[in-house]
Order: structure tokens, then C-alpha cells, then sequence
């Protein structure tokens, strides 16, 4: 790695922001702080204010209230072109009349650097993206892929402090998805720079990031490293945005809970007495049974099998208490089929109980 | 095309070969029906013009020989050149400020105010839907003013019509450049331009114009074409530009302002040509 491309990432603050659309409040009083150098993803649905606190960071819009602070310093009152952030957008936004050297150049060239050294730094940004042999490309001739990582070598050729990724993959097919979002990551890494990128794909979330957010109504529910957000999630919303969640009823008492028998631990955020356990598919295991009925209430008997590949998802209907899913290594499923009786067992994973 | 019709036709036992004769017959077809579609068109606009080629060229003995006298005498007639020449000065300064109030206006309401972009294009095909008698009524004070204001030695000078001609030339140049927007991601390239440290003029000269380039072009074209065919509104308030000039000879010598026309007319065919050649090749190297 060359030395012009690595950069000690700054501290971003966002201090209590809001943005109002008419009656709709899409950010209800953000507070996120991005650590050095670290990358944070937003996951939430559409409409739930992630992309409108990035936006707000890049300064494409103004903050009804608030502050956005980077590297100690208050730049809320900053248009666009002073703040020095590179951004990457969901649509693909090279420019059409220029060539993919020249559009990574073009940062460059606004900063009045001489004409060899920008192509020198944009020969070097696209070899970082793996992208040396299109550089006299235009975008038209370049996949959906190659253009974003373009936009990628573009966003970062101008040596930004903060890297903003506004659901750069959304319009991507889910293979180069897959390999250019580990791609974004390593790049980041390399380069060391404060990144924040926005998703509603939860898997992109969990893959690449040091630290998730999950938002909800403008809020942040959430934030905590991928598997504290996967396996402890703080609110019954975060519990159903991320992965899957099985319904079943249970009772708290101290840190333990009740479940249909079952006692599990219970994260910090549970209620007491009765309640709705959240419990993961994959923390669900089953054991075949005979066909005789029992009284117990974790027997059922399995109504649905999908092979998902790596994993299979076994449904069982368990009667008055509903159906539970439960997903296995497709190796350990391979004794279970439809019609079978089973009985549940549950990984000893805290679980979160909410109000039923 | 057609030698190699034939010859597949007469070998064109296998399936393959006959379906490339009957693409190459269906194809064949079509330029017979564009060939017929575009002859009607093209005996309309080109018959005026050669009959304004005849007659500038006929002498005034009807049996007598072909002349070029009415064509010379075009240059011996300051009154016509200046006309012609303020006509060109009117329809670039036209193009140039129309350009410069509608780009940015356009791209503005895209941006910022979406809300506002009907309000924008029905103001701006307004004048469309305004006989041209009307407007110079509407204008008549306004140029009243306009000359009083005019310092002495520019008195009269028809450069002033630019104001009336903007407006005019405004729904034409309005449709064509739309287009060009409605065919670029407007926001999201101004958005990444910004991002990068583009001010707003950087954004408008090096982001958004090179890419509505033909679509400018389209527009300006459109301008000059409807400046220099421009007759109402100019005779009404009192101005001499090219076609009020050539009507003015029509009534001293019919065959020099018929030659007028016809030279007038052709300039303007051959400045049609030469943008669109320029769009086309700008296009082509970025196909490349």
C-alpha cells in the first residue's frame, strides 16, 4: 500500500440530530459516534430515517436540529463540497462523458492537483479496486459492479476523512453483491478511513461491519458489534428485523425463563413474569420422537422441510402453541421428514423475552 | 444488398439461410415503406425551396436566360445585410440567454424544488398558447419603455427584440432540453460532483452540461431557426430584422428578396445539418 492512499481515520459525532418532512419526523434525535477509522453500518427498513442520517453527515441535506461534529470539529453548517467526505450512491453516479480514469481524477482536478499526479493517484486508486485494465473505460461499457467499484477508487482518490456508502450494492446481483462487499471492507481496512454505510440487507450488515445500528421510526435501536445485535437483541423490533424469530410464550422470573418447560437465560432487556420469548430458528434443535402422542408441549409433529443448501429449515406445528422453526446443518436434517414427530430442544443462547 | 437477396433466395433450401432471406426481405420492405413515408415530406419542404431557387433565378424577360442578377444584388443592399446581420446577432444573443435562464432554472426545480417543476413548464410553454398579435400588445408599453431607455446611437436597433424573443423560443427550447435531463440521473451525478468538492457553477459547466450536450444544441437550433423566420412580432413593434427587410424589398424588387428568402432559408438547412453532424459525432466517440 502506498502511502498517499492510508489515512488515519477521524472520529465522527452525530449529536442528537432531526429532520422533519412535513409531518413526518425521519431522524427523532440521532446520537451515533463512529470511533477512528471504524466502519458502522445503519440497518433498518426503508423509511426509517438511515439514509436521511447519512445524507445529513454528507451535508445533501440540512439538519432541523442538532450537530454533525468530524475529527472535533462542527460541521453541521457545512454545504456538500466543503466537508471533504467521500460518498458512494445506490444509483450509479458516474459521469457519463468521462472515463473511468478521468471521473476518479476528477476530485483531484478540482483540487488543482498537476496532471501527472492526478493520473498517478487515479492509476493507483483504480489497481486498489482491482480495476487498472478499464481505466479508459466509459461507464456505459462497465457492469453494474465494475461502475460502483469506480465510484468506490472516485469517492476515495480525494482522500476524505469520512467514507459514506449510501446502499452502494442494492442494485447489484447477489454474487457480485457478495464479493464486492468484502471488497468495500477490505479497501476500508487498507485505507484505514471512518466509514459509515447504510443497508436495509441485514447479511451485508452482519458481513462487513465493526459495529451495526439498527434503526426504526427515526431512531436507533440498537447498536452493538454483528453478533451481540444477531444474538442479543435489545428490542422485540430488533429481535424481528434481524434474522428470523420464533413466537412462544414463556415466563421471566430473575434471569431465567420459562419456555413451554424449557428454562433458557434471558438477556438484561426482558420483562418479568409472562411474556413472548424470541427465540432464533438456529437455537432450535430437534430430536425424533415416536408417533405416539404425548402430553409435552415441546413435541409437535413437522409440517414443512426447505433445503436451503448449507442449511435446512424444518417447520413444526406445535398445536396450540403455533409452529416453530428450526434450522440445522442440512447434514443433521437429513433424518426428519414431513408428517414426523419431534420434539424441540433449545440451545442454552440467552434469549429476549418481550411483553406478550 | 439486393445481389445478395437474390442469391440466398436461389440457394435457400436450409432453414437458416431462409430465415436470413426473409430478414433481408422484411428489411427491404421496411426501407420501401420509410422511402414512401418520407416522400410527401419531402416534396412538401423541398419544393418551396426549389421554387424560390427557380424564381430568384429567372430573369425579367419570363423566356429569357437563367440569371444570378437578383442573387448579386443581395450584397449591394446594406439595408438587407444589416438586417441579416442583426437577424444572426438576435439569434444567438436569443439562444445564449435563453440557455443561460433555462439550464439552470431546470435543473434547480429538479434538485431542489420538484414540487414547483409543472408550475416551470406551464409558464414556459405559456407563450405558445399566446397569439403572436396578442403578446405585442402586451409588449408594446413594455418596448415603449425599452426605447426610452435605449441610449441614442443604439435608437432602434432591433437587438432589443432578444427581450420578446426569449420568451418566445422559450416552450421549444424548454421541450428539447427536458428530454436531455429526463435522459441523466440530474440529482444523483450533482449529488457525487458536490460530494467530490464541486461548487454549483462546477457542477453546471463540467458535470450537467457535457451530458445534455445535444439536447443544448437541439434547443439552440431550435432558437435560431424561429429568430431568423421571425416576422410579427419585429413588423408590429417597429423593427427591422430579416424578414421584415425582405418584405420591405419584396415591394421594390420581388426576385431579390425571393432570393433572400431561398438564401435564408438554406442557411439555416445547412446550420441544421451542421449541429446535428456535431451532436452525432460527439455521441459517436463516446459510443467508442
Amino acid at each position: 500500500m502506498t502511502e498517499s492512499l492510508t489515512r488515519a481515520g477521524v472520529e465522527v459525532r452525530l449529536e442528537g440530530l432531526r429532520r422533519e418532512y412535513g409531518a413526518v419526523t425521519a431522524l427523532d434525535g440521532l446520537d451515533l459516534t463512529i470511533e477512528p477509522g471504524e466502519f458502522i453500518a445503519l440497518l433498518g427498513p426503508s423509511g426509517c430515517g438511515k439514509t436521511t442520517a447519512l445524507r445529513l453527515l454528507a451535508g445533501l441535506e440540512d439538519a432541523d436540529g442538532g450537530r454533525v461534529v468530524v475529527g472535533g470539529k462542527d460541521v453541521t453548517g457545512l454545504p456538500t463540497n466543503k466537508r471533504d467526505m467521500g460518498m458512494v450512491f445506490q444509483a450509479y453516479s458516474l459521469f457519463p462523458h468521462m472515463t473511468a480514469r478521468q471521473n476518479v481524477a476528477f476530485g483531484l482536478r478540482l483540487r488543482k492537483v498537476g496532471e501527472a499526479e492526478r493520473n498517478r493517484r487515479a492509476g493507483e486508486m483504480l489497481e486498489l479496486v482491482g480495476l487498472s485494465a478499464q481505466a479508459d473505460r466509459y461507464a456505459h461499457q462497465m457492469s453494474g459492479g465494475q461502475q460502483q467499484r469506480v465510484a468506490l477508487a472516485r469517492a476515495l482518490a480525494i482522500q476524505p476523512t469520512v467514507l459514506l456508502l449510501d446502499e452502494p450494492l442494492s442494485a447489484l446481483d447477489a454474487k457480485v453483491r457478495a464479493s464486492l462487499r468484502d471488497e468495500i471492507r477490505r479497501v476500508q481496512l487498507e485505507v484505514g478511513i471512518t466509514t459509515l454505510f447504510v443497508t436495509h440487507d441485514q447479511e451485508e450488515a452482519l458481513a462487513v461491519a465493526d459495529r451495526v445500528g439498527v434503526m426504526n421510526a427515526g431512531r436507533l435501536e440498537q447498536l452493538g458489534a454483528p453478533t451481540e445485535v444477531y444474538g442479543q437483541p435489545a428490542t422485540p423490533f430488533v429481535a424481528e428485523f434481524v434474522g428470523l424469530s420464533n413466537r412462544l410464550p414463556a415466563t421471566v422470573s430473575g434471569s431465567k425463563a420459562d419456555v413451554l418447560g424449557a428454562s433458557l437465560p434471558t438477556v438484561a432487556a426482558s420483562v418479568s413474569g409472562p411474556g413472548v420469548a424470541l427465540v432464533r430458528p438456529e437455537a432450535v434443535d430437534l430430536v425424533a420422537v415416536d408417533s405416539a402422542g404425548s402430553d409435552d408441549p415441546l413435541t409437535g409433529s413437522i409440517v414443512a422441510v426447505s433445503f436451503l443448501g448449507a442449511v435446512t429449515r424444518i417447520t413444526v406445528d406445535l398445536g396450540t402453541h403455533g409452529k416453530v422453526l428450526a434450522q440445522m446443518p442440512t447434514s443433521q436434517a437429513a433424518g426428519f421428514s414431513t408428517g414426523d414427530r419431534a420434539r424441540l430442544t433449545f440451545r442454552p443462547a440467552p434469549i429476549l423475552v418481550v411483553k406478550a | 444488398m439486393a445481389a445478395v437477396t437474390t442469391e440466398l433466395t436461389k440457394t435457400g433450401d436450409s432453414p437458416r439461410r431462409n430465415g436470413i432471406g426473409l430478414r433481408a426481405r422484411s428489411a427491404r420492405r421496411t426501407r420501401v415503406i420509410r422511402v414512401l413515408a418520407m416522400l410527401p415530406f419531402g416534396l412538401f419542404f423541398a419544393v418551396p425551396l426549389i421554387a424560390l431557387i427557380e424564381f430568384s433565378t429567372r430573369s425579367s424577360d419570363l423566356y429569357g436566360e437563367r440569371t444570378l442578377e437578383y442573387w448579386r444584388a443581395i450584397g449591394d443592399n446594406p439595408d438587407l445585410l444589416i438586417a441579416l446581420r442583426d437577424s444572426l446577432l438576435l439569434a444567438l444573443i436569443t439562444s445564449v440567454v435563453a440557455l443561460a435562464l433555462l439550464v439552470p432554472t431546470m435543473v434547480w426545480v429538479r434538485l431542489r424544488l420538484p414540487k414547483l417543476q409543472r408550475v416551470v413548464e406551464f409558464l414556459c410553454l405559456l407563450p405558445l398558447t399566446i397569439p403572436a398579435l396578442v403578446l405585442v400588445v402586451g409588449l408594446g408599453p413594455i418596448y415603449l419603455w425599452i426605447a426610452y431607455f435605449t441610449p441614442a446611437e443604439y435608437d432602434s436597433s432591433p437587438l432589443v427584440l432578444a427581450f420578446a424573443y426569449v420568451v418566445l423560443v422559450m416552450p421549444y427550447m424548454y421541450r428539447a432540453l427536458d428530454a436531455g435531463l429526463q435522459a441523466i440521473d440530474v440529482r444523483t451525478l450533482s449529488e457525487a460532483a458536490r460530494s467530490l468538492g464541486a461548487g454549483w457553477f462546477t457542477v453546471m459547466v463540467r458535470v450537467i452540461l457535457p451530458n445534455v450536450f445535444s439536447a443544448v444544441l437541439n434547443a439552440s437550433l431550435l432558437a435560431v431557426a424561429l429568430v431568423l423566420g421571425e416576422f410579427t412580432v419585429a413588423s408590429l413593434l417597429n423593427y427591422d430584422n430579416l424578414q421584415v427587410a425582405i418584405n420591405l424589398q419584396a415591394q421594390a424588387s420581388v426576385g431579390v428578396s425571393v432570393a433572400l428568402a431561398a438564401a435564408a432559408l438554406i442557411f439555416v438547412f445547412i446550420l441544421l445539418f451542421a449541429l446535428s453532424f456535431v451532436g452525432r459525432r460527439r455521441s459517436t466517440a463516446k459510443g467508442k
